[in-house]
This record gives structure tokens, sequence and C-alpha cells, in this order.
């Protein structure tokens, strides 16, 4: 068993309100100088067997159809999460 | 000849009852559409109605998009059938590309609920031609995720074409480009837009009017306007 990461980000030039929101609330907690909030998806994708370029071409594809939208989002990262976290 | 309109559910799916109603007040029969069926039951016409289509997990309309009715909604789109998509139904009009851009969340995050001014931009859909050109009408509003947005080539080739069909008046609730309330494809027979024609068909529950309260009927024309674009082509 192997586990993939996908993550998914709104496009720089979409507003993103939820990470507004987020970067409204940081200096009411006393955290300052954060200048900017962006908020994004990670996909945790548990698969059987190896990790093979066959599999992580698949997991591409549906990164790319299901869960991320190419009008509004970005898949920045596919990547296979290493053994010790996974 | 009766014309029948499907509307279809999905699991979350909210308007349906509303938007069947909507259908039998204009005079056509309702059908119910199941999403699991990849069946349209011969219907004329499709009406993808509001709610909240598998709870809007991963993104509004992402998942209802790969339901088995959609490749026949999809199919029927093509083929120029009528297809009204409302708020969700929109948002799953969109995923699944018979209409371009897409909704985000609002950009003040607040859920919004209320009577909404539009003006009809596009008179010469299957779902607009018993309004005029101009024309400015009340119906509710009620979303999360109703931010209209697109890149800029996209709003301004939906802007040369025509092809905005109804625009926010007064106040743009949501943040949408361009106050964009609705707009259509190409042939004009697929149209969505997020705020709800079903719930403005009948005197007693719908939008305040001019004359008096909760009398407003302005969504009714979306529905007169589908069955009378089939009776004409039928």
């Amino acid at each position: 068993m192997a586990t993939i990461l996908v993550h998914v980000m709104p496009k720089p030039e979409i507003l993103d309100p939820q990470g507004k929101a987020v970067g409204a609330a940081l200096p009411r907690l006393g955290f300052d100088g954060i200048a900017q909030v962006r908020q994004g998806k990670r996909f945790e994708l548990t698969v059987d067997g190896e990790v093979t370029d066959a599999v992580l071409a698949d997991v591409r594809t549906a990164a790319e159809t299901l869960l991320s939208n190419p009008v509004i989002e970005d898949v920045v990262e596919v990547t296979v999460m290493a053994e010790e976290h996974a | 000849m009766t014309a029948r309109i499907g509307v279809v559910t999905f699991p979350g799916t909210l308007d349906d009852r509303d938007a069947s109603r909507a259908v039998r007040l204009a005079g056509a029969e309702a059908v119910p559409l199941w999403h699991n069926d990849a069946d349209l039951k011969e219907v004329d016409a499709i009406v993808l109605p509001g709610g909240f289509s598998y709870g809007d997990y991963l993104r509004a309309g992402a998942i209802a998009r790969f339901a088995p009715i959609m490749d026949k909604v999809v199919d029927a789109a093509h083929g120029g059938m009528p297809v009204l998509g409302i708020c969700n139904g929109f948002q799953v009009l969109t995923e699944v590309h018979l209409l371009p851009g897409s909704m985000i969340k609002n950009e003040h995050l607040h859920f919004i609920c209320r009577d909404q001014v539009l003006r009809v931009e596009n008179a010469e859909t299957a779902w607009t031609a018993e309004y005029r050109e101009g024309e400015e009408i009340v119906i509710p509003l009620k979303n999360q995720d109703g931010q209209y947005v697109a890149d800029e080539k996209t709003l301004d080739m939906l802007e040369a074409e025509g092809r905005v069909a109804f625009r926010y008046v007064g106040w743009n609730p949501n943040g949408s480009r361009r106050d964009i309330a609705g707009i259509t494809n190409e042939r004009g027979n697929v149209v969505g837009l997020m705020p709800h024609p079903e719930h403005a068909v009948e005197a007693g529950f719908g939008p305040d009017s001019r004359e008096s309260g909760r009398t407003g009927v302005d969504g009714l024309a979306f529905f007169t306007s589908a069955i009378k674009n089939l009776l004409a082509t039928a």
C-alpha cells in the first residue's frame, strides 16, 4: 500500500474568498505579518500495490478531471507520500 | 400535445418538487428523472433543479456531473434539447462543460437568500423567448457558491456572442464577474442561472410584486418559453 498526495489550489487569478476570510481572522488572534492566505485542498489516495508510472499517470488524470476544475483550480502537486508518514 | 419536461433528482437535490410544480403550472407534464437511471423517459426538455447534490462535496456539482443520467443529458443537449440548470443545476452544467465558467463561494462568504432583480439580456433562448430583451424580473436567489467566474477571454466571448442571458440589477449579490446571473450556450437551448425561477410561479408563494406581497410570478415564463419552443419545433 502506498499513498499519493494531490494538492489542488485555486488559480492565482481567481479570488479565494475562504483564504481571504482566514487571512482576515489571523490578526484578530495576534498573528501579525501574514500578508496573504490562499486555501486549497489536499487529497490522499491510497493505492494497492506499487506506485508505477502508470498509476501516477492515472492519478494525474483523475486529479485533472474530478479532483480539480481547470476553470478555477490548478493541480499544483502529485507526489508519493514518504513511507514513514503513510 | 402536452410537452414532457423532465426534472432530475440527485441525492441532495432540494428543489425538484418546486421545479415539477412550475412545469405543471406552465402547462406541461413534469416527468421525474432519477440520477442513477440512464433513461430520459422520452422527455422533450430537462430541468436540473437546485439543492446540494452530493452535499456539494468536492465542488458544487462536481460529483453529480458523473451521474449516469448526465451522459444522456449531455447527448440530448448536444442534439438541441432545451436544458435549464437552476442554481446547483447551473453548477452541474458548468462542471459537465455544457456551459463555460464556474461558480465559487460568494465574495462575502455568506449564504444569501433574497428576492433579486435580474435583467433579461437574451430573450431568444429556449428558456427566455417569452420575455422581452431588457425586461427586469424579480425571482428569489439563495446560494452559498454563486460567484460566477471565467477568464477574461471567455467573458468577452460570452458578451460578444450575446450569451449573457441574465444580469443582476441594482446590486451584485455574490461578486459574479460582470454581474452575470445566467448564461446560455451558443445554440440557445442550454441555459443556466443561479436565481430560482421555479420559486416565482404562483401567487401566494412568490416574491413581492409591485402590486402586492408574495404575488410575483416572473419565473413562470422560463417554463412557458420552453413549452412554446417545443410546440414550435414539434
